[in-house]
């Protein structure tokens, strides 16, 4: 597959071209991993290290393969792939929990600085 | 026969070299994609995929770009399991002559939506698992075509609302009930037949890995909430998910040899199929008075399902 290709669409190509099969060396495959969706979010969600229990629920449930975790411990989430929808921050067990949804335009940093108390109900 | 990999908890199962990527066009929430990681990471096996056509297909193989990070096969919407059939008698004739080489064993796994399998895909479904070839046959159900703009098929359950059993003034929407696939394909003599969710992830994983043992067809169906046409928020895939096992309108159980009944999952305090209802958007028409009965009906329906299934346990027939 050459750049030339994977600009065309598939409208563009002439009736009866060859499409080149993804069999090959690396550079021939395109894995959607080269694809980026982070343009679909409105909302990102933030990891807080200092709640994580690393239980991996976020890791097993979400559906974009975005929480990275590393010998058995959260490690960090792939904002290339990550689309926003919030289940992560949905399953995470903790109180308060170690995921949370903030805008885009908010630095992590600036999350993390804001980060919600703990939800003395929820003990109760 | 191959070992099966050691999956002692959540923290182990992450360990796992993922094969399906990021980067599908799959819809924030899907559930599909959820199924499809916890079933590829449950083995360190070969796996070679074939889909129907459907969101998954659709979504994850957009040319030149791959999801999947093994060999995979699309055909057509009706064959995804004549494809893998003919895949796996395939693969059986090479290794006559010496090849392909490998030295790990290699799994047939077909992934279908409902469309795909309860209607469209049903012949080839049957035919392949009465030639019994060695393979999963894995149902997304989301119960309708998502993928088209969520039109009904034979697995939306009644009262359900779609593009094609609209609810409006007069119609509570779908009017069949729907279809028992798992009890077709118990029928069928499978030597493993399930009914998994992956908010259930460990019992996902036991029933795949039970599934990668046998030595004939298997079929495997999973409830897939579907945020866009069962109309709940993205976030709560899973606790629909839950609320579907925990009303027992998706039971977790098992047939083993087409008859041997084992109920995996017993909830500790059982939901109702108003609470399961309430949370979708494509059921909010039943709770208009006029409406009420479909529900009642269906929770009596979800006893009796239950207390049959129960008792077969008991049995052991
Ligand atoms: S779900 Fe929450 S506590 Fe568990 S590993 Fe993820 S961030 Fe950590
Ligand atoms: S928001 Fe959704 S896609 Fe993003 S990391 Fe969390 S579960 Fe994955």
């Amino acid at each position: 597959m050459t750049e030339e290709h994977l600009l065309k669409g598939w409208e563009e190509f002439e009736a009866g071209a060859i499409l080149y099969s993804f069999d090959g060396s690396s550079h021939h495959i395109n894995n959607s991993i080269q694809h980026s969706v982070a343009d679909w979010r409105a909302e990102k969600p933030v990891f807080n290290e200092e709640h994580c229990i690393h239980c991996q629920f976020c890791w097993v449930y979400c559906p974009d393969t975005s929480i990275i975790s590393k010998d058995k411990q959260f490690d960090h989430i792939d904002y290339v792939h990550c689309k926003g929808c919030g289940i992560c921050v949905d399953v995470c067990p903790t109180n308060p929990k170690s995921l949370v949804m903030f805008t885009e335009q908010t630095t992590n940093d600036e999350a993390i600085r804001n980060w919600p108390a703990k939800d003395t109900k929820k003990d109760a | 026969m191959s070992d099966i990999k050691q999956i002692k908890n959540l923290k182990d199962f992450s360990t796992s070299v993922e094969r399906f990527q990021g980067g599908h066009r799959l819809c924030p929430g899907c559930s599909h994609s959820i199924i499809v990681r916890e079933m590829l990471n449950a083995t360190d096996d070969n796996i070679c995929v074939s889909t129907a056509t459907g969101c998954l297909e659709v979504c994850t193989a957009i040319y030149p770009y791959t999801s999947w990070d093994l060999s995979w096969i699309h055909i057509g919407f009706e064959n995804a399991a004549a494809a893998i059939s003919g895949t796996e008698a395939m693969y059986k004739a090479l290794q006559k002559k010496g090849r392909p080489h490998s030295d790990k064993p290699t799994k047939f796994v077909a992934f279908g939506g409902d469309g795909g399998t309860y209607d469209i895909g049903f012949q080839s479904l049957s035919g392949a698992v009465e030639r019994g070839h060695d393979f999963i046959y894995v149902c997304l159900d989301n119960e309708g075509y998502m993928n088209t703009g969520g039109q009904r098929s034979s697995s939306t359950p009644i009262g359900g609302a779609t593009t094609t059993s609209p609810a409006g003034k007069v119609s509570y929407g779908e009017k069949r009930l729907k279809k028992d696939m798992v009890q077709i394909m118990a029928a069928h003599g499978c030597e493993f037949v399930a009914q998994v969710a992956p908010s259930k992830w460990k019992d996902l994983v036991k029933k795949t890995q039970r599934a990668y043992q046998a030595s004939g067809p298997v079929y495997i169906n999973a409830v897939s909430p579907c945020p866009t046409e069962w109309k709940f928020a993205p976030e709560k895939s899973m606790e629909i998910c839950d609320l579907a096992v925990d009303s027992c309108v998706f039971p977790l159980y098992q047939i083993e040899d087409g008859h041997k009944v084992t109920v995996t999952y017993k909830p500790k305090v059982k939901k109702t199929v108003e609470e399961y209802c309430a949370a979708q958007g494509r059921f909010k028409h039943l709770f208009r008075p006029e409406f009420s009965h479909v529900i009642e009906d269906w929770q009596k329906r979800v006893d009796a399902t239950w207390e049959y299934l129960l008792k077969r346990e008991e049995a052991g027939i």
